[in-house]
This record gives C-alpha cells, structure tokens and sequence, in this order.
C-alpha cells in the first residue's frame, strides 16, 4: 500500500497496487471468506484467503464425545450435501470394527449419497450461474433442491441435518411411497435439467464469464491436490466411487465425466453431467431396493441398537440400548482414512481410536480446503471480476473447510 | 491390495533404508515411520520413483500423545493415482523440534502445515509463510493439543461501553458438563459418586 512496489511510470506519477478485502460479507464469498486481494490495476497479482471464521473446532469437540454422537457433526460440515460426509464416518468407523453393512443399506446409502450429489450440483451451478450475473438459475435450482429436502425430511425427519447414516447402516428403513416419489422425481429431473441448461449453455454473457477461466492443468492438480470435479476437468478420469470402489458402487452403471480444457465452463459441463448420472445410479438403486424389500437395514450388533421389539422381552436388549445410548460403543484401538467421493472431492476422515467410547484423534480432510488454497494460484492473473466466477466453480462451503 | 502394498514396504524398506523406521499394513492401509532427518529425502523418493508415484498429497496432520517423549506423530497421506495406491507416512516429533517443510515438493502442504502448526505448534522449517489459519487473529495456545481444555481460555464480545470486541476470561453460567459414560468395571477413570469416600 506504501507504493514501494509500485512501477514508477513518471517522475511523479506512481501507479501503486491496490489491495481490497473481498468479503468476509461479499454476496459472492460463499460464505465467511475474506480475502485479501492485492490488485494491479483490475489484474489480481495475489490473492491471500484468510479463513477461519466459521472455526467451531469440530475436531476438538469430537475428541470427547462418542462416535455415535460425533455423527450430526458430519452434517455440520458440507451441510450442502450432509449425508455423504456422514458417510465417510461411518465408513472409518466400519473399517475399523470391521461390521459388514446389510445389503438394503447399502442401496439407501447410495440413493442418498447421489441425492445430495445432486443437490449440491443445483445449488453450485445456480451460484454460479448467480455469480457472474444470472438470477433465474439460482431460484430454479432452489426449487428443485426443495424437493430433494422433502425426501430428506421424509427418510429422518429433518430437512438439513439428517443424521441418518449410522455406524453399521442406516437409522431407518425407507417408506415404499417414498421410494416411489423418489423414481418420479427423478424421471421429472431430465426434462428440468434441459430446461436450466437452455438458460446457460448457450449463454452469451454466461460463456463470456466461464470460458477460459481458471484453467486447471494436470501438473495443477498434482501441485494442488485438487480433486472431485476440479481435477476431472484438466482430463483426469478419477472418480472414488470407480477407482476405489465402496458401499455397492462397483455393481452400478454410471460413467465418469471428463473435462478437456479445465476451465470453469468445463466444470459446468461436468456438473450437469454428473447429475444425470446421479439420477441413472438412483434409479438403479431404486430397481435393487425392490428386490430386497423388508430386509433390516442395520447390522445388529454392538454398534447398532437392538431391535424394538426385542427390547419389550428381551433384558439383555434392553440393557443393550441403554449402554449404547450413553456410554456408547467401543471401537478397537488403530487407525484408518477413510474416504468418499463427496460431491466437491475426496472427503477423508482419518480416525485414531484407542479402544475407548470416544476417538482420539480425528481428523477430517475436505475437498474444498485444498481447493480454495489454489485461489492465489487459479486468480493471479485474471481480472478482479474473474474471483467471483473461480471462488463459484471451486465450489467451496465454509462448514467443511474451517470446521 | 494388500499383496501389492507388501511388495511396496519392501521397496520402501530396501531402497530408503536410512530414513525407514517401521512399516506395517492394518486395514489394508501401508503406514510408514520414517525419521525426522530423512522425511524430505524419503518423500522425494515417493513422488520421484516410477513404482510409488505418491504425486497427491492428500492430508497432513498431527497427533499429540502427551505421554510420549517424542510428543507429536506428523501424519502424511499421499495418494498416488497412477498405481492406485495409498500410504500414511509418520514422522515422530518432540514438543520444540522442527520438521521440515515439503512445501518444495507438494505446494498444497501450505495451509497444512500452517493448520498443524495452528493447532498443534509443531514448527516446520523453510515454511515459506507459517502463520496461524484457522484460529482468530492474535489467538494463543494450540487448541488441539491434549493438555488444552475444550472450553478454551478466553470468549469475545461486544462491549457497549468501549464500543469494540474485548476478550475475557471464559465464564460458564454452569459447570462443563463432561459426560462420561465408561462402564466402571472397564476401566473408566473417575470416581463415582459416593464413592470418594471409599478410602478414607
């Protein structure tokens, strides 16, 4: 700000770089971003986030609660898309007690994965699409998301923060009438989704903004570990869900989307893509879980509480549900990462147990962490307008990155 | 897979013989010890060598185990996409040793190290800017050490009268209410109530 890095143009006139603060409450921060952005001109030369400020020390919190109650944290986390970092706990959990999910489970559990998938893609393509000056995309992606928040509501009973997941399945079977509203939801979601893509893919001022935009390339994506949409948009066709195969993936049908100039155009390509593979996965799940009607969708165990009807004459059932409601269960001591393929990225939980009712080291790594780091590197050299579209396509939500 | 990680310890094992303290395979997952002085050597090995390609780095952080001498454990994770591969790499630490930073090798360790020196103050050296990340500005203490309480030290408000953001010793209208649930046969650490009289 002193001009001491200033290009001297005359002998009195100086051009000095501007730095400006973009947010903490910038409509287009996604959140509680602040950023400092040192400007030459309308050219970013460097921009600096300082995050932070949604910090509620999640991890430290989790370190003296038990594993059953650390669960709604999950939500807390991407609450754009709660139930599949829910997920990755649940499945380090697993890995480390080694419980064997029930098939019917399972299903649910990628039924609901891929609907979060999809509302989180609404939700960033709208914003996106609301960041570099459209508003009708926005509000039509609400709309539909709004139905996806019904079915969530209707599984759990909560519209956001669904705690539905659990160590060793899912809490509760799905009602058949929801199943079925779910298959007529999705069989609407194409003709909707042609729909939105006429607002924007052919977008004069939408192009404008998007195309060439924060080019990733692939030395980018190893220099950055980005991941998600992010690194399968510089031309890499790695998807968890196909590479490292977990819950019932490797016996679905979906494809990968692949993006070729790693802009953020590109990226909006994908998005919509892996929508519509989403809904073909749904429907898929929604095939298989009519072959297993009625099955229980909780590994009964240790981990999961006994059924309600044997708590009525069983004593040991009901002693069961007590111990497991307060002191919770045991995990055996070791560690393990666990990860999914979360709507943004690779969403991992490293856990460290040590054989108590509580973890003792937790450790969550989200996808948009690494990717809002990039920022000074997607940003530097594009114009101060270019921020809003590139913090958009990054697809960051504070909850996980400060947690 | 985990035939695939054997032969990957033992390449580790043969080839970076100085800097390779212990390996072990649980779950399915290959975690590797290595020395504080031959961390960088071995991750360039891992990034460089045609068998590992560990190109991603996938997190870093650490874990405080206050009974220990060398307090900290440094926990890498890479990820290599080409050979499909994951492996945790460690490095133990005492409370006031370096580690050197692998910035130079992943860029994206950046806000890693930063947040593991937040949280824990493990220093890495060479770190091209080691500032604090997620806590508040001019925040002291590193909160997910184990000797740090939940509770923190200090909160912040609004004062009216000063018309600024003050901070003040943290003050509960109730006690912290840590449940604490163990079984008393298995081994759960406090007294039960009543029970403190026991033995006198």
């Amino acid at each position: 700000m002193d001009g001491s890095n200033g290009n001297t143009i005359g002998i009195d006139e100086k051009v000095r770089n501007f730095s400006i603060n973009f947010g903490p409450q910038h409509p287009a921060a996604h959140g509680v971003l602040r950023m400092v952005l040192e400007l030459d001109g309308e050219i970013v030369e460097r921009a600096d986030p300082h995050i932070g400020l949604l910090h509620r020390g999640t991890e430290k919190l989790m370190e003296s609660r038990t594993y059953l109650q650390n669960l709604p944290y999950f939500d807390r986390l991407d609450y754009v898309a709660p139930m599949n970092q829910e997920h990755a706990w649940c499945l380090a959990i697993e890995k480390l007690t080694g419980v064997e999910v029930p098939r019917r489970a399972s299903l649910i559990r990628v039924l609901y994965s891929e609907l979060g998938r999809i509302a989180n893609h609404l939700m960033n393509v709208g914003s996106q699409a609301l960041d570099v000056g459209a508003l009708t995309p926005n509000l039509w992606g609400f709309d539909q998301r709004e139905s996806l928040m019904i079915f969530y509501e209707r599984a759990c009973g909560a519209r956001l923060h669904a705690n539905y997941f659990r160590p060793g399945g899912v809490h509760q079977d799905l009602p058949e009438k929801l199943i079925a509203d779910i298959q007529t939801w999705t069989e609407q979601f194409e003709p909707f989704l042609q729909d939105f893509e006429g607002l924007l893919t052919e977008n004069r001022i939408f192009k404008q903004r998007n195309v060439d935009i924060a080019v990733v390339t692939k030395q980018d994506v190893f220099d950055w570990g980005l991941n998600g949409v992010m690194a399968r948009s510089a031309g890499f066709a790695w998807d968890l869900r196909r590479s490292q195969p977990y819950e019932c993936y490797n016996e679905l049908e979906f494809k990968i989307p692949v993006g070729k100039n790693g802009d953020c155009y590109d990226r909006y390509l994908m998005r919509l893509e892996e929508m519509r593979e989403s809904i073909k996965i749904m429907q898929q799940c929604i095939v298989k879980l009519g072959e297993c009607k009625g099955e229980d969708v909780l590994a009964r165990g240790k981990l999961t509480p006994p059924k309600r009807a044997d708590m009525k004459t069983s004593m040991e059932a009901l002693i069961h549900h007590f111990k497991l409601y307060t002191e919770g269960f045991h995990v055996p001591a070791g560690e393990v990462y666990a990860a999914v393929e979360a709507p943004k990225g690779e969403f991992g939980v490293y856990l460290v147990a040590d054989g108590s009712n509580k973890p003792y080291k937790a450790k969550i790594r989200a996808p948009g962490y690494l990717h809002l780091q990039a920022v000074d590197h997607l940003a530097t050299g594009h114009q101060l307008a270019d921020v809003a579209a590139i913090i958009g396509t990054i697809d960051i939500v504070f909850g996980e990155i400060d947690r | 897979m985990s035939e695939a990680l054997k032969d990957l310890a033992a390449v580790l094992e043969a080839k970076q013989s100085d800097a390779v303290v212990s390996s072990s395979i649980d779950f399915d997952e290959l975690t590797v010890v290595v020395t504080n002085a031959g961390l960088l050597d071995f991750i360039d090995f891992l990034k460089g060598n045609s068998s590992c390609q560990f190109t991603t780095l996938v997190d870093i952080t650490a874990v405080d185990y206050p009974g220990r001498e060398k307090r900290f454990e440094v926990v890498y994770h890479f990820l290599s996409m080409v050979v499909n591969q994951r492996i945790r790499v460690k490095v133990m630490v005492e409370e006031d040793e370096q580690v050197e930073s692998i910035t130079s090798f992943h860029a994206c360790a950046n806000w890693f190290e930063r947040e593991a020196f937040d949280m824990y103050g493990i220093l890495f050296a060479n770190h091209p800017d080691l500032r604090r990340l997620l806590t508040d500005y001019g925040f002291e203490g590193h909160p997910l050490r184990k000797d740090f309480p939940t509770t923190g030290y200090v909160e912040m408000r609004y004062d009216e009268v000063e018309k600024r953001c003050i901070y003040e010793p943290v003050k509960l209208t109730q006690e912290y209410r840590q449940f604490d649930f163990m079984s008393p046969w298995e081994g759960a650490e406090y007294i039960l109530p009543g029970d403190e009289k026991k033995d006198t």
